[in-house]
């Protein structure tokens, strides 16, 4: 081993993380990140002249001020928390997934299909599409989870390639095979069928996959709170080397981290055609993948965390739609924000040490 | 026109910003530091070119203001993840996020106004040659330029006592310190230049290639040259050969199209990403750790 490779191998035995709602003074630091982020974001709105605070009212009352905003921010969560969900699990064992949006692509793909072309009966769409989105999502990620545990390619390289194929993937089949033939000329598939679309639990537009990402959060905990293989996850993700020697069977782990975490980022993509969408069409994911995995990040890659990553980034994507109507800015002047919490977050945690000079 | 001159000078036009931020990321990754945010870089370049050459009338004082704007952005991913520590790939996603976000904000005025765009210059002599003409000499300047810095940045990172720096940073910032070197100065310097090149990319769409402004311009552009740099296993003039194949792919769509042809080129879009991906492999069986050592601690642990 030359002196190099065992810099590396130092470097990369990272002492263990403190993650958000952990330390003590993490929810104060945290409140202070935001409140920097805040006042950057309001010098940037003034140097257009722009009134920062009439701007933070009008996202506040839209997003968090009302009750159908409230409603509108959950409906962010189901996408976001998904995502997120689908970069923390492979996480737990060490894993880089950088490839949501590609799973979220072809998980809702694959609810299409399975919508449209089943040939199915109305009450068995849904299922259909349920498992579809599952398996779509987690096939894809499989093919990132079979080169690295086979051909020891790097999932975060692999994973995020992925899902530029997966996008002109979904492009080809709604510009060509599976374009309405009876719509105007839009790359657009047909509608779906009443029947296949998730039924709603509050307003017009809440559906029931927002379940999903509580239930994926709850087990997410359990599991690796209570069970042997939650357990055996952490070891993986702490010492892969030492996992194998006690005899876990870390490729095994390894793979099925990365498929679970693609089969859920793959619900996200069914939950958006089947609950928003009611269709399949280019563009379908503005970024969710990319958002969730910041908010995993943002979470410490634990469900209490991501949680409210997930609440903070859906508010402030909620209050970025409200923006173009109340003032005419555009929507995605939010992305600051956005941006601007994580940089202040990034420079305030120390994450490891530098060589410095 | 013929159909493959058509495609192939389209194929130059349309890899020209790609190849701008490729190159730049090469410079980048070769000092270990993966920059996500690329795309953000693209952005802000675009969008200041376009606003600087909107207001004093210059689409070259445009260039400048690009240059300008893409190395600032990158200069924030630089502290962020050279003097913070922060992780790599959270703050390039954020940055490119930030670009989004500034770009409408800044741009949003300019979005119906003119500009003068940069024009395209016929190299007397060479642009009358058969196909060759057409396809390498009727461009504009940032094009031209784009070519003599591959081969000038492959000379810099292969040939140069400079380049022997940067790539030992990348290898190991812990042994460059060790023999004197300044590790984070290095990487400060690479990661600026890097963003600085792509702002360039992101002025050559709105100022030549495009000659408008609109939100999100790039439209995933950034990403493009990320995966382009890692197909081209972080040698400039393969990163050169690959964007002028994403080009390719462009042009190719583009002609399809004009000419009623409504095929989905679906396979060339895919063939640079699943190309990367078999390249990858190949490296990976013979055991062989294509990455400049210091990139591989980014990709590993979930820090």
């Amino acid at each position: 081993m030359t002196v190099a490779t065992q810099a590396r191998a130092r470097l990369r035995g990272q002492p263990p993380r403190s993650g958000w709602l952990v330390g003590r003074g993490a929810v104060l630091r945290f409140g202070m990140a935001v409140t920097v982020a805040m006042v950057a974001f309001g010098l940037v709105l003034l140097s257009e002249s722009t009134n920062p605070l009439g701007t933070l009212r009008v996202m506040w009352d839209a997003s968090v001020g009302t009750e159908f905003g409230r409603t509108e921010v959950l409906v962010k969560v189901i996408p976001f928390g998904l995502c997120a969900l689908a970069v923390a699990v492979p996480a737990r064992v060490g894993l880089i997934n950088v490839g949501g949006e590609g799973q979220f692509y072809v998980g809702a793909w694959a609810a299409a299909g399975a919508v449209l072309y089943s040939g199915l009966p109305g009450w068995a769409l849904l299922p259909a599409a349920f498992v579809a989105g599952a398996t779509g999502g987690g096939a894809w990620a499989a093919l990132v989870a079979v080169l690295r545990v086979k051909g020891k390619v790097n999932e975060a390289v692999s994973s995020l390639l992925l899902n530029f194929v997966a996008i002109q993937f979904v492009n080809y089949f709604v510009y060509g095979p599976w374009k309405d033939p009876r719509g105007p000329n839009w790359p657009f598939s047909p509608k779906f069928p009443d029947a296949a679309m998730l039924p709603t639990v509050y307003g017009d537009r809440l559906s029931i996959a927002i379940a999903f990402v509580a239930v994926g959060l709850v087990a997410m905990f359990l599991v690796l709170r209570y069970t042997r293989i939650g357990y055996h996850a952490r070891v993986v993700g702490g010492n892969a080397v030492a996992a194998e020697r006690s005899g876990i069977p870390v490729g095994r782990y390894l793979f099925w981290a990365l498929v679970s975490g693609g089969a859920i980022a793959g619900l996200a993509g069914m939950a958006e055609v089947t609950g928003i969408q009611g269709r399949l069409r280019p563009g379908i994911s503005v970024n969710y993948g990319y958002i969730g995995f910041l908010a995993a990040w943002l979470g410490g890659h634990r469900p209490l965390g991501i949680l409210f990553a997930c609440l903070l980034f859906g508010a402030i994507s909620v209050g970025g739609d409200s923006l173009q109507l109340a003032l005419g800015l555009p929507g995605s002047t939010v992305n600051i924000l956005m941006a601007l919490i994580l940089f202040a977050v990034l420079a305030g945690r120390k994450n490891r040490t530098q060589v410095r000079a | 026109m013929s159909f493959v001159t058509a495609v192939s000078a389209g194929a130059v036009r349309a890899g020209t910003s790609v190849m701008y931020a490729s190159l730049g990321e090469v410079i980048a990754q070769r000092a270990g530091i993966t920059n996500l945010g690329v795309e953000g870089c693209m952005l802000a370049g675009a969008c200041a070119a376009y606003i600087v050459a909107a207001e004093t009338g210059s689409p070259y004082l445009g260039i400048i203001a690009a240059f300008a704007a893409g190395g600032l952005f990158a200069m924030l991913h630089a502290f962020l993840v050279v003097t913070r520590g922060a992780n790599q790939l959270a703050s390039g996603l954020a940055l490119m996020f930030l670009g989004l976000g500034m770009t409408a904000f800044f741009g949003r005025p300019y979005v119906k106004v003119q500009i003068t765009p940069l024009r395209d210059y016929a190299i007397p002599g060479l642009s009358d040659l058969p196909y060759l003409g057409s396809v390498l000499f009727h461009h504009d300047v940032l094009t031209y330029a784009v070519f003599p810095l591959a081969g000038l940045l492959w000379w810099f990172v292969f040939r140069s006592r400079w380049g022997v720096m940067l790539r030992a940073v990348g290898e190991s910032t812990e042994s460059a310190f060790a023999v004197g070197l300044h590790p984070a100065r290095i990487q400060y310097a690479a990661v600026t230049f890097g963003g600085a090149l792509a702002g360039l990319g992101g002025a050559q769409i709105s100022l030549a290639y495009a000659a408008t402004w609109v939100e999100n311009l790039t439209q995933g552009r950034g990403f493009i040259a990320v995966a382009l740099v890692i197909f081209a296993m972080w040698n400039p003039l393969r990163a050169m050969v690959g964007a002028l194949l994403f080009g390719g792919a462009v042009a190719l769509q583009l002609q399809l199209q004009a000419r009623g042809v409504g095929v989905s080129p679906l396979l060339l879009d895919m063939t640079p990403y699943l190309l990367t991906i078999v390249v990858l492999l190949v490296w990976a069986q013979r055991g062989r750790d294509a990455f400049p050592a210091g990139l591989t601690k980014v990709f590993r642990g979930t820090g």
